[in-house]
C-alpha cells in the first residue's frame, strides 16, 4: 500500500515578501536582495553572523530554512531532515562574480571567500552546519521549477527510511532575481503532499 | 602606526563581513581566530590576500600567517616592517 505523505509547512521568498500558507509573514520595499535578506534576516530575530559571509544563493536556503525550522524546535536527536534543493541557474551568480574578480591580470587577486561558493550544493551544507543535520542531501539543477520530480524523490527518501523528514524546494538566484520555494514533508501534517498542491503553494 | 591599526581594523570588517563589529570593538591585541573575533579558515586566506592588494605584501610560507595574524597589533607591526606599497 502507498503511504501517504504531508506538507508540514512551507514558504516562499521572492518579490520582497516571505509567504507561508498564503500569508505574509514579511514585506519590504527594499531595492535590492541584500538588503532585503537582511531585513528578513533580523526580522525574525536570527542570530548567525556567518550568514553576512554568504554569497546571495545561500542566504536565500538559509533564510527559507531558517523560518521553516525555526517552529521545528530541533535537537540533535530528532533532526533526521533530508535536505534536497533545485534551481535553474546553479550558482552561476556567484560563478561571474567570480570571475570578474580575476580577470584583470594587472589586478589579480581571486578571492577566497567568493571562490568557496562557487558550487550551488554549498548552501545545503550551509543549511546543515546551522542545523546540525547529519543527513541525506542532493542538489539538482533543471530547466524550470520540477515539482514531479522533487516530490517523487523527497517521497522515495521517506519511504526508504533514508530520513523521517524532508525539506525540498526551489532556491534560484541570479543578478538580484530570485525566487525559494521550500516545504517540511513528512507523514504527519494536514496538506497532503502531492503536485497539485505543491503547484499552488508554489505560485502564491 | 595608530593609523595603521585602525585602517586593518577597518579593512578587516569590510572584507570578511563583519556585519555586527565596529572598529571600536576590536582592541589591538584582541585574538583574531579562536576566541577572539572568531575568524576562520577562509578569512585567513583573505588575510593573506589583503596583505599582498594593499600592502604588497607576497607570505611565502603559510605557516608564517600564524604569528602574524596573532591581532591587529602583530599584523601591524609586520606590515610596517616589511610594507612595499
Amino acid at each position: 500500500m502507498n503511504k501517504e505523505f504531508y506538507i508540514e509547512s512551507s514558504i516562499s521568498i521572492c518579490n520582497n515578501k516571505v509567504i507561508s500558507e498564503g500569508k505574509e509573514l514579511f514585506g519590504s520595499d527594499s531595492k535590492d536582495f541584500s538588503t532585503f535578506s537582511k531585513e528578513v534576516y533580523k526580522h525574525f530575530g536570527t542570530n548567525y553572523p556567518k550568514f553576512f559571509k554568504m554569497d546571495n544563493l545561500s542566504k536565500l536556503a538559509f533564510l527559507g530554512a531558517e523560518i521553516l525550522l525555526k517552529s521545528q524546535k530541533l535537537n540533535e536527536s530528532d533532526n533526521d531532515i533530508a535536505l534536497v534543493l533545485a534551481n535553474r541557474s546553479s550558482s552561476l551568480d556567484t560563478d561571474y562574480k567570480y570571475q570578474q574578480s580575476i580577470s584583470d591580470k594587472e589586478n589579480y587577486y581571486p578571492s577566497p571567500a567568493v571562490f568557496v561558493y562557487t558550487l550551488p550544493n554549498i548552501c545545503i551544507g550551509e543549511i546543515s552546519i546551522r542545523h546540525k543535520l547529519y543527513s541525506e542531501n542532493s542538489f539538482f539543477i533543471f530547466e524550470a521549477f520540477n515539482p514531479e520530480f522533487l516530490t517523487g524523490y523527497s517521497e522515495y527518501l521517506l519511504k526508504s527510511g533514508k530520513s523521517k523528514k524532508v525539506l525540498w524546494g526551489w532556491v534560484e538566484y541570479f543578478q538580484q532575481e530570485y525566487k525559494a520555494f521550500m516545504c517540511l514533508i513528512s507523514e504527519n501534517g494536514t496538506q497532503k503532499h502531492n503536485i497539485e498542491t505543491i503547484k499552488k503553494l508554489y505560485t502564491e | 602606526m595608530g593609523n595603521l591599526k585602525e585602517e586593518l581594523k577597518a579593512k578587516i570588517i569590510e572584507t570578511l563581513n563583519l556585519e555586527d563589529l565596529s572598529v571600536a570593538d576590536i582592541a589591538d591585541d584582541d585574538a583574531l581566530f579562536g576566541d577572539g573575533l572568531g575568524l576562520d579558515s577562509i578569512d585567513a586566506l583573505e588575510l593573506i590576500v589583503l596583505m599582498d592588494k594593499d600592502y604588497g605584501i607576497r607570505l611565502a610560507d603559510p605557516k608564517e600567517g600564524r604569528a602574524i595574524f596573532t591581532s591587529i597589533q602583530t599584523m601591524a607591526d609586520y606590515i610596517e616592517a616589511n610594507r612595499t606599497k
